[in-house]
């Protein structure tokens, strides 16, 4: 075949894969897709994996300490669904070629991201009703869009990973409504834990649009519906009125009601840090990723051997059919 | 009420309770595993069994709560008893230590879970049969996932039988109190309540001796039994286990949460 050639087909794929995306069909893992598509999904959903399973470490760290057995039923089925969500986003990936071992071994050394929300710490209760509100919250507002993203396999996990999502939001709220009924110091943690998640979880949109290098090429390949910045106003006009019914004040002292736009107008989080929590500098960044990695060494023996039975009982089932 | 009646009650009471606590506090020893399993495969496998266990513990104690006067709840009896109020088997108690050790000790339990539970089913007293009956398919999952542990680490690698020959030696001294019968398990025994913890033994240990011998494991050699749970008197763990699950609720008292 003749580089002629070889660019005809190639023009002939592109069509197609543009076809399917204008159409608002599901790009399928047979379908032809150009390598940046692919290696830009993989990024995401590995990130959005890894994210799921570092994520179980600031609410796992209560798990043992949750003040009342319905509470504790309810965070131990919330880490759980974490790692299933996590499991979901990871077949999806292989879908595209990925290998979940070799992400696993990228999140161990550094070399793939998660979301920063979970590099900062969960040193009070009122941290789990402020996560589930907000941190899950915000995630809502990413997540849900990406029920209809471009990938067939990404957005059918979504649809999954979202009704669990909804449980979690409303579950966190819940906590810190019933903290806000509680006592002055149970509401003074709640007031604390909000002061401590608004600014990251304002941050978990992502810088500025105009600030946000690869939004572009998602947006125009329909992995992304819509811009950090929509979506994170989405978000603010969602949980104002939320914080106002739990009482509490939003530590944001630009926040106000902007009755031109239709909605609130708020302050400039602190883009510094976001970058330098995204550089490894996070006030939990080490701690998260040696948790990892500790876990996954000490399970090496235990796979390595789950590994040998296996193929043990299969060589007996082999010389048994012989 | 007459006399005899009020001490049925109070036997209940202490009856359920027992099981309850077995539940909860293998639970909370469960629950030190999030986010540290071999496999996130693992993970899910061990909070589904804690949260099954959370499960029976709640509908237990909520049973006991309801046989108090005055009136307690189930988080009363879970977070404001001290270390000596607790009933639960030593087994439970045990560190995680490694996950040889866990699956060690999950599948002691988990062999006398089940039966425990079945005949359990057949109890005069239709809510504890009621809730063995809902525990018993839960239990057989447990029992199907231990049993299945005991196998690949047995005969897996060198390493793995070795680690699991020897957290089968360290906790084979705690098997021994799940059927030592008291006063208390002869009267609920007689009364068609309870279980006949001498059937249980036969099962378990023809259960146990056919899972070694085929996970190439060795049955350790029989010692002096460490009993004393059901009594209160417990291992130095459960302090620490306590310590940490009740935390909340006693520093801040009377508060919901």
């Amino acid at each position: 075949m003749n580089s002629k050639e070889n660019r005809t087909t190639l023009s002939a794929e592109e069509l197609k894969f543009e076809e399917l995306l204008a159409s608002g069909r599901k790009i399928e893992p047979r379908d032809w897709m150009p390598d940046d598509y692919r290696r830009t999904l993989i990024r995401q959903i590995g990130q959005h994996a890894h994210s799921e399973i570092i994520g179980m470490q600031p609410e796992g760290n209560w798990i043992t300490r949750a003040p009342s057995l319905k509470r504790k039923a309810i965070l131990m089925s919330k880490v759980q669904d974490e790692a299933g969500h996590g499991l979901y986003l990871y077949s999806a990936a292989e879908t595209l070629g990925a290998d979940r071992t070799d992400m696993l071994e990228k999140l161990n050394n550094g070399k793939m991201k998660y979301s920063s929300i979970f590099n900062y710490p969960t040193p009070c209760w009122a941290d789990m009703g402020a996560i589930g509100w907000l941190v899950d919250g915000a995630a809502i507002c990413n997540q849900v869009p990406l029920c209809r993203t471009s990938y067939g396999p990404y957005a059918r996990a979504m649809v999954r990973v979202c009704k669990e999502e909804s449980f979690h939001q409303r579950q966190g709220y819940e906590i810190m409504l019933t903290l806000c009924k509680g006592s002055s110091e149970q509401k003074k943690m709640a007031q604390d834990a909000l002061n401590r998640w608004w600014w990251p979880a304002i941050m978990m949109f992502g810088p500025r649009d105009d600030q946000s290098p690869n939004s572009e090429l998602s947006l125009k390949w329909k992995i992304k519906l819509f811009s950090n910045d929509v979506l994170r106003q989405k978000f603010v006009d969602i949980a104002v009125p939320q914080a106002n019914i739990l009482g509490l004040t939003v530590p944001d002292t630009d926040l106000s009601w902007n009755e031109d736009t239709g909605h609130y107008s708020y302050g400039e989080p602190d883009w510094e840090e976001f970058f330098e929590v995204i550089r490894g500098n996070g006030p939990c960044n080490k701690e998260r990723v040696s948790n990892r990695r500790e876990a996954h060494e000490n399970g090496q023996w235990v796979r390595d051997a789950a590994m040998a039975y296996a193929a043990k009982r299969a060589k007996i089932s082999l010389s048994q059919a012989a | 009420m007459s006399a005899s009646a009020a001490s049925t009650k109070s036997d209940l009471f202490t009856y359920t309770l027992r099981q309850a606590d077995n539940s909860m506090v293998l639970c909370q020893r469960l629950c030190e595993w999030a986010a540290r399993a071999p496999e996130l495969e693992e993970d899910i496998a061990l909070t589904n069994i804690g949260l099954d266990l959370i499960g029976q513990a709640r509908s237990l104690y909520q049973y006991s709560a309801s046989l108090c006067d005055p009136k307690v709840s189930e988080d009363d009896l879970a977070f404001m008893r001290d270390a000596h109020q607790w009933t639960n088997l030593l087994l439970v108690e045990q560190p995680n230590g490694d996950f040889a050790d866990t699956i060690a000790r999950q599948y002691f339990y988990d062999a006398w879970h089940l039966p425990f539970l079945e005949q359990l089913t057949r109890s005069h007293d239709t809510t504890l049969a009621a809730i063995a009956a809902k525990s018993v398919k839960e239990a057989k999952y447990h029992l199907r996932h231990s049993s299945m542990w005991i196998k690949r680490l047995g005969d897996g690698t060198e390493y793995s039988h070795q680690r699991m020959q020897d957290a089968i030696a360290t906790v084979w001294p705690f098997t021994k109190e799940m059927f030592v019968a008291d006063e208390l398990d002869l009267r609920m025994l007689e009364a068609g309540i309870g279980v006949d913890l001498d059937v249980l033994k036969r099962a378990w240990e023809s259960q146990v001796v056919a899972l070694l011998i085929s996970a190439t494991l060795t049955k350790p050699i029989d010692s002096e039994a460490i009993t004393g749970g059901r009594q209160g008197q417990h291992t130095e763990y459960l302090h620490d286990l306590l310590a940490e699950m009740q935390v909340l609720p006693r520093s801040m008292p009377n508060r919901q949460w």
